[in-house]
């Protein structure tokens, strides 16, 4: 189905969201932070990118930043994951460029829910 | 269908204790005056990657009591809040329950509440304030439709307008819409007012707006949701659409608002789903959660496992260089074989020569494996900054800690079993080797005292040194309570070393007030005894004024040991290499026959009982006449003793093999080994061979006899 | 017992054969003028004689340990186990090599005179064993039952080879 990106650097969080998506057929490539996602990003192409905020070397503001500024990127959906409930996080989400949030601690299937819905 | 995210708890368990560590000795480090917005950074996130794996994965207490923690944390990078030791010590404690939490959900446990509950006042006192409201949030938005004045709408009159650069946030307008359409009927109208002559048309902005109809019984809030992503990129009116009917159907606002609230926060909840998710979510998670372990408790009684199935982490390179072994290694089965095949004794050589590399590629790939099983011995030395830390802040002493030689391998079993006698050790410096900071000034030392724990290896050993310049071992005062304790007598004249050793003695302790720390007299003795049965030595040095060094010897695995072959009559016993302090031939004249005490042979100014071995074993002897075999001296928990054997045979390594699987303890026994002929031969153990030789077993008929005579 | 002998029991070993509802099999071993048996899911192999090395302090009937492909394995010679006269170990010599069950479990190896055969038997036929004052105590005898002329006295090897009993 859909190419998705998913950096977290949390390896829990990495593997739960690549069985999920997995199972529902889509291909998931997996970062351990901003860095290595976006260097990820520059050789392959996505239809979707989901990055948690908080990570080393790169967070996921700055990689929806860097991201945006790639041409192939500037319209990919992309999805921060912030445990945040609050406004500030996803509002420097948003004005880094990104296409939305998914709030955790978030189940399965909202996950898929969610990456439906930006994909379809 | 729902899908199954357990398989994935102990990789979360897994890096959750390793964030753990990392907090603990990240918040060591801001104590010391270093803050380090970095530093707090990374400590940030490990709790924050802590909280949300436990709420991904249903650990709603440990996310809660994680997000007081964060919530500290964060009020620290953001400079909000001074990074003072008071704030450092409350996250140390809560990093602690933290860790008790995770076991216990990990082994499926009974959690501390009362601890949990008082580590959390803390935490709260500490913020200053009431923290309750904040998981739950607001958004505001709790417009419904009754708002309007009370009449029931049949729907809502949605205007969207993108704003120009909507579509560069990866926002799809038709997307937006779709889900409108799902929610109900819905019809649509395209606004392209705004939309500019060909030429000026830039591909990438969103020029058009729609206007639509939607019939649905849908609340207000489910449409304001789907927009939630392009809140700011867009112009978005929602009115209700009001019907023929006038009969106003006033929603239930009161049962809708808690639930709304919570779904401002949670994308795509079903109007359906809301009075199940709303008892679940208004209600604090974590007072269900506190209700469930105690339920637990009462139902199962069991005691804690021991994890299942331990792990280890290899690092790569080991399992590539142990594969390369494995390939040298079917090299040379592959020349033997063809050596064997048609053999004549010219290609003897060959043989030879395959054999040898046999030999090599054997020798290579049991200390491949062997290191498979190690791991720096800094994870046993990492307890202790932390251990340190706690003990000198509830005794005021000074003491700069420091560690050596961390990346000195040692088997991970071995360095599990020696954990506990390391503390003990370290506790003992902290607590009766080191002085306070006024006794050191007053002696003219730096009033801030050094802790050194230092490792390396030294032949097949691994050596853990640990060193302290503080007081050095009282001699008069172990002297004064070894001759209470009827352990020595008065008169015996000891040199400083003979009552360094007295420490190790069973009962001994010369702390006036039994500390919580040591002290206790359950000590050295255990200490001691602990090390030994890894199959290593302990040894103290020390200088009053100076210090005091503790010495520990490891074998570095506890399968293979070195071993001295020896020979008793016709059997044939290995000797631990590592116990031998010498061999020598006996001169009859330095052998004393000592009433109630056996025989004893003069070694330069040492008496050391003889032990015949073949009367501790039962075996009917060849050689009884002293001068006509061999005297080894072996050493044994402190002590030394000779043990009279017929011949000395070769040296090699042997592999470990337990008496106990099949059979049981022996003492006098620490196992056995396979020789190279098939044949099995027993490992003796020097201590079990003292105590068999003070109290010889009944039964013995050789023994008596020769009692007897 | 010869090498084919040796081969031919350790295959009736692998083979469980189809069993009679309910029918248990036992492995059946001389000593002395006696004859008894185990369960035969409880023997691991029969090996012929081998080195065995003694272990001081230890009663006279266990005989020492012997390495079975690398594993430890303690040796009781059941003749002495039962005060019955020694008699020299010789060829026909055969140690039953047993799994023993009981706070762990263990292997251990019996040294017998010859073994017998495998049978087939039903519960049903199993006796309890009277107090008839034989050569061992009642307390290791599961049963006695009756194969072709004789009688054949089945062992408790759990009791009689538990880590207590061969001290």
């Amino acid at each position: 189905m859909a190419k998705i990106l998913a950096v977290d650097d949390s390896a829990s969080m990495r593997q739960m969201v690549a069985f999920t998506l997995k199972g529902a057929g889509h291909t998931v490539t997996d970062a351990a932070d901003g860095k290595q996602a976006l260097d990820i990003a520059k050789t392959q192409s996505f239809d979707l990118v989901l990055t948690d905020i908080n990570m080393p070397v790169m967070d996921g503001i700055t990689l929806t930043k860097e991201l945006r500024a790639l041409p192939s990127y500037r319209f990919t959906p992309v999805l921060v994951l912030t445990t945040e409930a609050g406004g500030d996080k996803k509002s420097q989400g948003r004005a880094a460029g990104a296409t939305g949030w998914l709030v955790k601690p978030f189940n399965p299937e909202q996950l898929l829910a969610t990456v439906k819905k930006v994909l379809s | 269908m729902s899908i199954d995210i357990s398989q994935f708890h102990d990789v979360f368990f897994e890096e959750s204790f390793e964030g753990l560590d990392a907090m603990e000795s990240g918040l060591l480090n801001l104590e010391e005056g270093a803050a380090d917005v970095e530093e707090i950074n990374t400590i940030f996130r490990a709790a924050h990657s802590i909280k949300g794996g436990a709420g991904t994965f249903g650990f709603m207490a440990v996310s809660e009591f994680t997000h007081k923690m964060e919530t500290l944390l964060d009020e620290m990078r953001n400079g909000q809040r001074e990074v003072t030791p008071e704030s450092t010590n409350v996250l140390l404690e809560a990093v602690d329950v933290l860790r008790e939490m995770l076991t216990a959900v990990q082994q499926d446990q009974p959690t501390d509440d009362a601890r949990i509950a008082v580590v959390c006042e803390k935490l709260v006192d500490m913020l200053g304030g009431d923290e309750a409201g904040d998981t739950v949030e607001s958004q505001g938005e709790t417009e419904t439709a009754a708002e309007d004045g009370g009449e029931g709408p049949i729907g809502w009159k949605i205007d969207f307008r993108p704003h120009l650069h909507m579509l560069q946030t990866g926002n799809d307008p038709v997307r937006m819409i779709r889900e409108l359409d799902s929610l109900g009927e819905l019809s649509v109208t395209a606004d392209d007012n705004n939309l500019p002559p060909f030429s000026d048309l830039e591909p990438e902005d969103s020029y058009l707006a729609w206007h639509m109809e939607l019939r649905s019984d849908v609340a207000k809030e489910e449409i304001i949701e789907i927009f939630e992503w392009v809140d700011d990129d867009c112009d978005l009116t929602i009115e209700p659409l009001l019907g023929t009917a006038t009969v106003a159907e006033v929603s239930a606002p009161a049962e809708d608002e808690p639930a709304a609230i919570v779904e401002a926060d949670e994308p795509f909840v079903d109007v359906e789903e809301l009075d199940e998710e709303a008892d679940l979510i208004a209600e604090p998670a974590a007072e269900a959660e506190l209700k469930a372990p105690a339920a637990k408790a009462e139902a199962k009684q069991k005691s804690a496992s021991t994890p299942a199935a331990a792990s280890i982490r290899v690092g790569t390179d080991k399992i590539d260089s142990l594969i390369n072994m494995v390939g040298e290694l079917v090299i040379t089965q592959s020349m033997l074989s063809q050596v064997g095949e048609n053999f004549t004794e010219e290609m003897l050589p060959q043989l030879i020569d395959g054999l040898a590399q046999l030999e090599r590629n054997t020798r290579e790939m049991q200390e491949g494996v062997m290191r498979i099983r190690m791991l720096p011995i800094s994870f046993a030395f990492n307890r202790f900054p932390r251990l340190v830390h706690d003990l000198t802040s509830k005794n005021g002493k000074q003491v700069d800690l420091k560690l050596t030689g961390e990346q000195t391998e040692l088997d991970k079993t071995v360095m599990e079993k020696i954990g506990d006698p390391l503390v003990h050790l370290v506790r003992n410096s902290l607590d009766h080797g080191l002085e306070t900071p006024e006794v050191r000034a007053a002696a003219g030392k730096n009033e801030t005292g050094t802790l050194n724990l230092n490792a390396y290896h030294q032949g097949g050993n691994i050596v853990i040194e640990i060193i302290d310049d503080g007081a050095g071992l009282n001699e008069e005062k172990i002297l004064n309570k070894a001759v209470e304790k009827g352990l020595v007598a008065a008169s015996d004249n000891l040199s400083p070393e003979k009552i360094h050793e007295l420490i190790f003695m069973a009962g001994f302790s010369t702390a006036d007030v039994v500390s919580d720390i040591s002290g206790r007299g359950v000590g050295m003795d255990v200490v001691r005894k602990n090390i030994h049965s890894l199959g290593g030595s302990v040894e103290v040095s020390s200088e009053k004024g100076v210090g005091t060094k503790f010495t520990i010897r490891l074998p570095l695995t506890l399968a293979i040991m070195d071993g001295q072959s020896i020979r008793v009559a016709k059997e044939n016993y290995i000797l631990p290499l590592v116990s031998i302090v010498e061999s020598l031939e006996v001169k009859g004249s330095e052998i004393k026959q000592v009433s109630g005490k056996g025989e004893l042979y003069k070694l330069r100014e040492d008496y050391v009982p003889v032990i015949r071995l073949y009367e501790v074993f039962g075996i009917e002897p060849q050689i009884t006449d002293l001068e006509e075999g061999l005297l080894v001296v072996v050493e044994g928990d402190g002590q030394k003793v000779g043990l009279f054997i017929d011949d000395l045979l070769g040296q090699q390594q042997v592999v470990i093999k337990s008496l106990e699987t099949n059979y049981r303890k022996v003492l006098g026994l620490s196992g056995a080994t396979i020789l190279g002929d098939g044949t099995v031969a027993l490992i003796l153990d020097v201590p079990g061979l003292i105590s068999l030789y003070r109290e010889p077993p009944s039964g013995n008929s050789v023994v008596k006899a020769v009692r007897a005579a | 017992m010869s090498e084919e002998q040796q081969v031919q029991v350790n295959e009736s070993l692998d083979v469980m054969g189809e069993l009679e509802d309910g029918a248990e099999q036992y492995l059946t071993f001389i000593l002395g003028d006696e004859e008894y048996g185990v369960e035969i899911l409880r023997v691991q192999e029969i090996k012929g004689w081998d080195v065995v090395t003694s272990i001081p302090n230890t009663p006279e009937y266990l005989c020492g340990v012997l390495n079975l492909r690398g594993t430890i394995v303690p040796v009781v010679d059941l003749r002495l186990r039962f005060d019955m006269s020694v008699c020299e170990y010789n060829p026909t010599t055969v140690i039953v090599v047993l799994n023993i069950e009981g706070e762990s479990q263990r292997t251990v190896g019996i040294v017998v005179d010859g073994m017998s055969d495998t049978h087939n038997v039903m519960p049903d036929d199993i006796k309890p064993a009277p107090d008839f004052g034989s050569t061992i105590d009642i307390d290791y005898i599961n049963g006695l039952v009756t194969i072709g002329d004789n009688m054949v006295m089945l062992l408790d090897i759990d009791r009689l080879l538990s880590v207590e009993a061969i001290g």
